[in-house]
């Protein structure tokens, strides 16, 4: 190595060398260590102890699992494509060039950024069966077909489309990407198009859509790897055993409840790989449908 | 897509306004919720606006709830007086009064606020009204505290965490950037990936090393880790330095400049957007965090909002809505004035991170 080169390694781990604590401390050693622990038994109390692969069979048989498991892909498939198709068309919207976009970009951004545990708490009051403000909307409708609307958190099936309501409320966030990939479509290919006598729906079909799909594969995976940890709502909302009847038990408060309620974190860690590689797993297959119809503007 | 019709206008304008208004209402609802006395939350239909009863008993005007009407003779009602010094029931005067003798005023109850604070920490409604002598404490107990308590934690691992991610990100984001070294883009690959490693894997870990350390139960597993890197932060800023031509650094290295010399005078003064950009979203997120708190906090003295307003729910016997909307409204309230006063940077770091990411 020459001297320059000897000294830009010096200085590049130099710089680097809070990241090497970070990286090590914070992520490489718990990824083996949870990893370890996943073949053990493990109550923080106590040391490891080995015991092979047994979490794994147990979890294969544990109906409590399976339960967390399908509501957690319940929820994903009601909230993920909803959000994603209402955040693409509050974008399409604000996109149109009308007065006061700023005004209404703000409202629809501002819930995204609110506290989660001040909105759960929120929207558990909103979804209030006798007193909510939902309820006071939907109750003449119902009415109209002599039936009532739901109780929403007190029903164990409408607990999940509750907490989906809830999250497509706070698509603020995925708007505003998908707004800034809108805008960054150039105009000559719409002009293009219209010459060539595409109307409107085409011109978003076969111009629009392709020209944003790299935005659209972003907020797919990232949809996908958060929607499948949602925490947060479920814990506040159901609490630890999630009420109503287990139907808000999602995976990562399951997986919580198990480590530091009941001690089993041995458990735990098994149930944290299984997700870690669900997620990987669900990524690929998602890249791997997508690839082709992504169109990467040169 | 520019709309070409007025009608076209019309439609998209009328849509975005009905939109906004649902989107609008839960939040709306909220502060609604917050200035209204217990027995108007729960009124049917749900009413808006919070409105105080005034009636004329024993010659003396004061505010009254209306309990029912007398089933005799509609339009006159059965009312007790409203006081919130007197505590028992018995002292409290009624009487049977015609609806046109009741006169409704819009009164917000911002005692609300100021009650559920107090209530936050521990205390009882009662002792927070002022009706009850403060509780003493006793041996061994948990003190109730106070909310500038909860305050004062949320803003101590938002700051702390603010200073260490922007400047931590930074000085590792410009090894990555502005350094050619050997490994540097096998690291940066690894880096990336780690992006992908959900919070669960590292969660039982992580809690066995902060136990280890002795920082179960105080606020340091918070914001300590801060300072020494997070993925998304250190590629948000390493992509931003990549766009500061190499010609200013190759200059100052020709006049001497050693590396953190030309890292500290010339390459951060030029990076405020995304210094801004990574701060902000830090602090957003520390101050909504509500695992981190769950898992790491213990005593209550040491809580943050987001926690002590969830302790707040399953604290009392039954739920207080107008108390809790009121805390609630609290713990939003700052996150709403600091995006009005930071709304560039928001968006900006936001299409930042989607388009080019």
């Amino acid at each position: 190595m020459t001297p320059g080169e000897k000294r830009n390694l010096r200085n590049g781990l130099l710089f680097c060398a809070p990241w090497f604590v970070g990286l090590g401390v914070f992520t490489a050693y718990p990824v083996l260590a949870s990893l370890f622990y996943s073949f053990c038994d493990y109550s923080i109390l106590q040391s490891p102890v080995w015991s092979g692969i047994e979490n794994y069979q147990r979890m294969a048989s544990d109906v409590v699992f399976w339960k967390s498991l399908r509501n957690t892909l319940i929820f994903t498939v009601m909230a993920l494509p909803t959000g994603m198709v209402v955040a693409l068309v509050l974008a399409l919207l604000l996109n149109t060039g009308v007065r006061g976009m700023p005004a209404f970009r703000t409202i629809f951004y501002l819930p995204s950024i609110v506290p989660l545990v001040a909105s759960t708490m929120l929207w558990l009051w909103v979804f209030n069966g006798k007193f909510g403000l939902l309820n006071w909307f939907l109750q003449p409708i119902f009415a109209l077909f002599h039936a009532s609307p739901p109780a929403w958190l007190g029903d164990p099936n409408w607990a999940k489309p509750a907490l989906a309501l809830m999250s497509v409320w706070g698509v603020g966030n995925t708007m505003v990407i998908y707004l800034a990939g809108l805008q960054s479509v150039p105009k000559e290919l719409y002009e293009a198009a219209e010459i060539d006598g595409a109307g409107a729906w085409r011109r978003f079909w076969h111009v629009t859509l392709p020209m944003i799909s790299p935005v659209i594969y972003f907020n797919l995976i990232m949809g996908i790897i958060g929607t499948l940890q949602v925490f947060t709502q479920v814990f506040v909302m159901g609490g630890p055993e999630g009420n109503p009847a287990r139907s808000t038990l999602f995976y990562a408060l399951y997986l919580f409840t198990t480590a530091f309620y009941d001690l089993r974190m041995g458990y735990a860690s098994a149930m944290a790989w299984v997700l870690f590689v669900i997620i990987v797993v669900l990524t690929l297959v998602a890249t791997k449908l997508t690839e082709k119809r992504i169109h990467y503007a040169a | 897509m520019q709309p070409r019709t007025p009608i076209a206008r019309l439609v998209i304008y009328s849509l975005l306004v009905a939109l906004s208004a649902v989107f609008l209402f839960p939040l709306l609802w909220l502060l609604a919720t917050s200035l209204k006395p217990i027995e108007q939350t729960m009124a049917l239909p749900p009413t808006w606006v919070p409105r105080a009863c005034y009636a004329t008993i024993n010659g003396q005007r004061m505010e009254v709830t209306l309990d029912h009407e007398v089933s005799e003779s509609p339009e006159t009602w059965h009312v007790t007086e409203r006081s919130p010094t007197k505590m028992r029931t018995k002292e409290l005067a009624t009487a049977v009064v015609p609806r046109s003798e009741i006169e409704m005023e819009l009164k917000p109850r911002w005692e609300n606020y100021r009650i559920a604070l107090a209530t936050m920490g521990g205390r009882s409604i009662e002792e927070a009204e002022g009706t009850v002598a403060k509780r003493e404490t006793g041996i061994g107990q948990d003190t109730a505290v106070n909310f500038v308590v909860f305050l004062r934690n949320t803003l101590l691992v938002c700051g702390l965490g603010v200073i260490g991610a922007v400047f931590s990100n930074a000085i590792i984001a410009y090894g990555f950037a502005k350094i050619r070294w050997k490994g540097r883009d096998a690291l940066f690959a690894v880096t990336l990936a780690t992006m992908m490693i959900p919070f669960p894997v590292l969660m039982v870990p992580l809690y066995g090393v902060f136990k280890s350390l002795g920082w179960i139960g105080t606020l340091q597993p918070l914001w300590v880790p801060a300072f020494f890197g997070a993925a998304f932060n250190i590629f948000l800023m390493r992509q931003f330095f990549r766009t500061i031509p190499e010609e200013l650094s190759e200059a100052a290295r020709i006049d001497g400049c050693s590396e953190w010399q030309i890292f500290w005078r010339i390459i951060l003064p030029l990076s405020k957007p995304v210094l801004a950009c990574v701060a902000l979203f830090h602090f957003l997120s520390a101050w909504n965090d509500f695992l981190g708190p769950l898992l790491f906090l213990t005593r209550k003295h040491t809580f943050t909002l987001a926690l002590a307003l969830q302790n707040y729910q399953s604290q009392a016997g039954g739920v207080q809505w107008h108390h809790l909307m009121a805390a609630s409204a609290v713990v939003i309230a700052p996150i709403i004035v600091l995006f009005f006063c930071t709304q560039k940077t928001f968006i900006q770091g936001i299409t930042t991170t989607g388009v080019k990411g």
